[in-house]
């Protein structure tokens, strides 16, 4: 698929694959139906759903301060989470890459809780933690540190889903890593910190950014987790998937529908930044 | 030398230490070694685990009989069965869509199949909300198709069909991801040899390719059925709450929760983390057993 073909070639190749195998068009002609039909169509009715309001509507809901506040928490909060996962994601990714320690199976199993575990379960679990009288909370509150019911708990809810992501992402490419190009820089002379900043982390910085921006992208739009250890007050702690289901409630549709809008393009963005790390990533792998 | 440090190690396996620790150039130290793997396991201890056991001791905090009082009554025996209502038509139908997917994509060439790939993913990267937001704009009494269907007495919306359909949407690329990179490593080889020996199409699919991918199909559902018994924001959306007849597992805790009955809505979750705990040991045994089968890169 180098060159591009022209039109008459490209119908053919279209309509008839050169494969001797059957059934590519009931099989393509299924995956495209539903697709359109579970996914495509639906999606779309939410941007056109937005374009039929007025734009007077429209500046309305979307500079609405509670609007603004809402989508300004579920941001930084989702990228302050994120943050915290690469750190600590990284981390968590070198020590199974690389070290050897018992329980490391089970750890490993682990990792991946957050996938499995429902996130209405992960959200009273958070706050029960977190609240005063909690297991955490009954050290953190003494402290000044007011996690449940606040928007530090949003964060640590955020934190609690976004982590594999990190992990996961990490993880594969690190064990990829050629081994002999750290032996190169030890043996030019390189001290061990050297040789992980400018020889290890240029290799998985892709895959890095492609897993903050995977837990960021969960997060944005997080709900289950979130509502439970919020406290959900307007303007302070109310995240923006929760605002569009108030305005479902209010039967204001049109709110819904522009809050829904603008949380999907980031995401489509973010969808296509991720795309792009990763396909930057594969092909490293694919050199190596 | 790549044998020497270790580089032909399976990844998987990671009780079999790789030598290179052994080789100080490019190693830590011993005590940092120590301390990195301690913060690790303190921070999965603090942020993974804690909440997990909080969970079951919070279950049982009132004692075994409310736990079993919360789980067997009507209205959480009601929200169970919807729940496996709707995960059994959420995997059946992606695990369809997923096979027809998979070959389509991994098995031929043809334009635009990096978009239909990147499109597959697309529920992942939208809001459970939203997904339920979506079918609300469609099969409300004020959408585009619930006027009509309201009036030809078909229900949609705060009863089980939209629930089911919320379901598929967030479970959708479930069992295509993980089929499409494994079939299109294994090429068409073996489907070609079959034909050219004259096995039909399907003989072809069912004794050639399907047992190729048994267990990558399996890993699929099993996560797509976690997801789908799990959802929560999505189904929460379209439910409309209606105690005994429309409230999913997940939803019924959060009944429970606001009603501040928190001792039967840790009980009714600790079934909900029972479930996770299974997925996680099915899909580590699966990962350990049959790495070789399931797709190459370990991702999600």
């Amino acid at each position: 698929m180098g060159q591009a073909p022209d039109a008459a070639t490209l119908l053919q190749r279209l309509r008839r694959p050169r494969s001797v195998l059957p059934g590519f068009g009931i099989a393509l002609g299924f995956a495209l139906t539903y697709l359109s039909l579970i996914v495509l169509i639906p999606l779309a009715g939410v941007f056109v759903r937005s374009a039929e309001l007025d734009v007077d509507q429209i500046t309305r809901v979307l500079t609405s301060p509670r609007v603004i506040a809402a989508l300004k928490l579920s941001f930084g909060a989702a990228f302050l989470a994120a943050a915290i996962n690469a750190v600590f994601g990284a981390l968590v990714a070198w020590v199974f890459v690389r070290y050897r320690f018992p329980g490391k199976r089970i750890f490993d199993a682990i990792i991946d809780l957050p996938f499995a575990l429902p996130t209405a379960v992960a959200g009273i679990a958070l706050t029960a933690l977190y609240a005063r009288n909690g297991w955490i909370g009954q050290f953190l509150e003494p402290m000044g540190l007011k996690v449940a019911f606040a928007p530090a708990g949003i964060v640590v809810a955020l934190t609690f889903i976004g982590l594999p992501f990190v992990v996961r992402t990490l993880q594969p490419v690190l064990e990829d890593a050629e081994r002999e190009l750290e032996e190169a820089a030890a043996s030019l002379g390189a001290s061990r910190l050297q040789t992980v900043v400018r020889v290890i982390l240029p290799g998985v910085l892709p895959a890095w950014l492609a897993g903050f921006a995977l837990a960021f992208a969960r997060g944005v739009g997080e709900y289950g987790s979130v509502i439970f250890i919020a406290g959900n007050l307007p303007m302070v702690s109310e995240i923006a998937p929760l605002l569009i289901i108030i305005k479902l409630e209010e039967f204001d549709y049109g709110g819904a529908t522009l809050i829904a809008a603008a949380m999907l393009v980031v995401s489509f963005v973010l969808l296509l930044l991720i795309n792009l790390l990763q396909a930057a990533t594969s092909t490293r792998r694919k050199r190596t | 030398m790549s044998v020497a440090i270790g580089q032909d190690e399976d990844r998987r396996e990671p009780l079999r230490p790789p030598r290179i620790e052994r080789n100080a150039a490019i190693s830590e130290p011993r005590w940092v070694r120590v301390a990195l793997i301690t913060l690790a396991l303190s921070f999965l201890g603090v942020f993974l685990v804690t909440p997990l056991v909080a969970v079951f001791v919070e279950a049982f905090r009132k004692g075994a009989r409310v736990y079993f009082e919360a789980i067997v009554a009507p209205d959480a025996v009601a929200a169970l069965k919807l729940t496996l209502l709707a995960a059994s038509v959420s995997v059946i139908a992606n695990l369809t869509f997923g096979i027809a997917a998979a070959w389509a994509i991994a098995k031929f060439e043809f334009r635009g199949k990096q978009l239909l790939t990147t499109l597959i993913d697309l529920p992942f990267s939208v809001s459970p909300v939203i997904a339920g937001l979506v079918f609300v704009l469609i099969f409300s009494s004020h959408g585009w198709a619930g006027p009509w269907l309201l009036d030809h007495g078909i229900k949609v919306l705060f009863s089980p069909p939209g629930i089911i359909l919320a379901t598929v949407f967030v479970t959708f690329p479930f069992v295509a991801r993980e089929l499409i990179p494994l079939m299109q490593e294994q090429g068409t080889d073996a489907e070609q040899a079959a034909l050219s020996l004259g096995a039909s199409g399907f003989k072809t699919f069912f004794y050639v390719t399907l047992p190729s991918i048994r267990w990558a199909l399996l890993y699929g559902v099993l996560l797509c059925n976690a997801r789908a018994m799990g959802e929560f924001g999505a189904v929460s959306v379209v439910s409309g709450h209606i105690r005994g007849q429309t409230n999913t597992l997940p939803l019924h805790v959060e009944i429970l929760y606001n009603e501040y009955s928190f001792a039967a809505a840790f009980a009714v979750a600790s079934l909900l983390a029972g479930l996770a705990l299974v997925t996680l040991v099915v899909k580590s045994l699966l990962e350990w057993r049959f790495a070789d089968e399931l797709a190459a890169t370990h991702r999600h």
